[in-house]
């Protein structure tokens, strides 16, 4: 059967290359880089050159890039570390409502610390307005955290003018940059950001891998506290292979990412002109320009998005859904609802996602197999029947 | 895969998809805020289920669900028919995962709804309308969100997804503290 997999936002395939770097770390080269003997020092030396990677990748210095195991723990420790290493400033952190949930959830961890939040609404595109941030912003705030990218609706956020905002009112500012880092281009003193997460996964790097970008003299609370590894940020022996994994899919992302992005832009705008052609009532979420250029994602009326993954999975494509029963928590999507949307709308939620050697032919072939999937789902759905009743009324 | 082959047979080929216009009795139950919503139709000949038909908005177990609950319901009388429990459909299909269970619960229910429709017709209450659709039985146990069991002494807050909850003024249900209902839509004020 054919495949075509649009789930960017889930995991990237491994680049070769990343996989050939990381070989030597999982079999002969297997020293702990915090041992003296030249061993550790060959590992150790691997995970620093991973460290220069990563910081070309956003335009950082190499010492302000801290490892860890996942966007998820980089979102962690900015939002808590950073919060609480500066609570003698205040104790109150403004967020947008469509944060990723390793935002949103800290937060709320915070709360329980004592801290208060404010989470700032989203327009229709899911788009933060700077000016209703600013007024979210109190004496007492300590932190602000706007994620770059939304993986669910692809919405870029206009992060220099937050942190420009932030900025010259004193308050660090944190952006979750997972969706973003390694596809559009990123620079950490151009945006004016204090903090930054990525996530190795995202940009055709391996699983576990993942990185915290903190400015140079910021403070923060570790979430892991034991040896002196990440200068005593992260302690816990280094993942070699994976940081080895993350750097390379650095390098190659902050060299092939125009020529990957001008190759997946039209394809993008192909599924997004095209499929709303195909099948009658499909709203495109999110922003139609400011969005990621991999991304393109809908909700279908009158039908529920598990059933047209598991119908598009039977064909070999795979994608995402935000849908309440996609969803592990049966809870409908929060960025969808954050955007307006009502909840049987969000219920039809679909998010394909390019990867880098997705070409025309998988497009046709979605383009293709999509339609009768949701004739085959509107079949059996009562609101159709209901939607045609009123129709003909 | 997370579902049995018997749930993914049933949510490919789903039995008695569609809707019976002349139908004895229609139940409907679930709303699109749950995730969920099922209507049922329902012929009686001679005190027996003669047909039944369903449509579904739902995901895959929901939909598998429905149309486990018709054939097993098909031929049955009215009463045995009412025997029918969602955990007794769940077995049928080789069990749900547990996260399912609970927006899977609605199939015998609507069943239920469309042989309650048809009993009050038969009293001469004639009415054709389907049942309310806020009958989703809410399950005091669990928390709505992961599902995770939820003690009695820490109702107001769910320790494994960290969701402070609070029963909505409206319908009962169990949703977050501070948001739109989960089960009816009605606000839950902070």
């Amino acid at each position: 059967m054919r495949q075509a997999y649009f789930d960017h936002i889930a995991a990237t395939p491994l680049h070769s290359q990343a996989l050939e770097a990381m070989l030597p770390y999982l079999k002969e080269a297997y020293g702990n880089p915090q041992s003296l003997h030249s061993a550790g020092q060959r590992a150790q030396a691997a995970v620093e050159t991973a460290r220069d990677e990563v910081a070309g990748l956003v335009g950082a210095e190499a010492e302000e890039v801290y490892f860890t195991a996942s966007g998820s723990e980089a979102n962690n420790l900015a939002i808590k570390g950073l919060a609480q290493a500066y609570q003698a400033k205040g104790r109150h952190v403004v967020v947008s409502a469509v944060e990723h949930l390793s935002v949103l959830n800290p937060v709320k961890g915070l709360e329980r610390l004592g801290f208060t939040s404010t989470a700032v609404a989203v327009d229709r595109t899911g788009r933060v307005d700077p000016a209703e941030l600013e007024k979210a912003l109190r004496q007492d705030t300590v932190l602000v955290s706007v994620m770059t990218a939304n993986g669910e609706v692809g919405t870029l956020q206009p992060v220099a003018e937050i942190a420009k905002i932030c900025r010259a009112r004193g308050i660090l500012f944190h952006t979750d940059a997972v969706a973003a880092a390694g596809s559009i281009p990123l620079d950490v003193k151009a945006l004016g950001v204090d903090a930054l997460s990525l996530a190795g996964d995202q940009f055709y790097g391996p699983k576990g891998s993942g990185a915290l970008f903190l400015k140079r003299g910021t403070k923060v609370l570790p979430l892991i506290e034991g040896g002196i590894q990440e200068n005593g940020r992260r302690a816990g022996t280094e993942n070699v292979a994976g940081i080895v994994g993350l750097g390379k899919a650095a390098a190659i992302a902050r060299a092939e990412m125009e020529a990957r992005a001008s190759r997946l832009r039209p394809l993008r705008d192909r599924l997004i002109a095209e499929l709303p052609r195909r099948v009658d009532h499909v709203v495109l979420t999110g922003h139609p320009a400011e969005r990621l250029p991999h991304h393109a994602s809908f909700c279908v009326e009158f039908i529920e998005g598990e059933g047209m993954l598991l119908f598009l999975d039977m064909q070999g494509v795979s994608v995402s859904s935000g849908s309440a029963c996609t969803s592990k928590s049966l809870k409908a999507s929060h960025v969808l609802l954050a955007m307006g949307l009502d909840h049987a709308l969000a219920q039809g939620s679909i998010v394909f996602s390019l990867i880098d050697g997705n070409r025309d032919e998988d497009v046709d072939y979605l383009l293709e197999v999509f339609p009768p999937v949701i004739d085959r789902l509107r079949k059996m759905s009562p609101l159709y029947t209901q939607f045609l009743k009123e129709r003909s009324s | 895969m997370i579902y049995s082959d018997k749930v993914m047979d049933h949510f490919q080929n789903p039995r008695n998809v569609g809707v019976i216009p002349d139908a004895d009795g229609v139940g409907q139950v679930g709303n699109p805020v749950c995730g969920d919503m099922m209507t049922f139709y329902i012929k009686v000949k001679d005190g027996r289920l003669a047909d039944v038909k369903f449509q579904t908005f739902g995901c895959g177990a929901a939909i598998a669900v429905s149309s486990m609950v018709s054939e097993m319901a098909i031929g049955k009388t009215l009463d045995e028919a009412m025997e029918i429990t969602n955990k007794l459909v769940a077995e049928e299909l080789g069990g749900l995962p547990k996260n399912k269970m609970h927006c899977s619960n609605l199939g015998a229910d609507a069943l239920h709804a469309a042989i309650e429709n048809y009993r009050e017709r038969q009293k001469g209450g004639g009415k054709a309308a389907a049942a309310p659709a806020d009958e989703h039985e809410h399950e005091g146990c669990a928390c709505p969100y992961c599902d995770a069991p939820l003690e009695e002494s820490e109702a107001g807050y769910c320790q494994a997804c960290r969701v402070e909850l609070e029963e909505c003024p409206s319908c009962g249900g169990i949703t977050k503290k501070g948001t739109a209902c989960l089960h009816c839509g009605a606000p839950v004020k902070k």
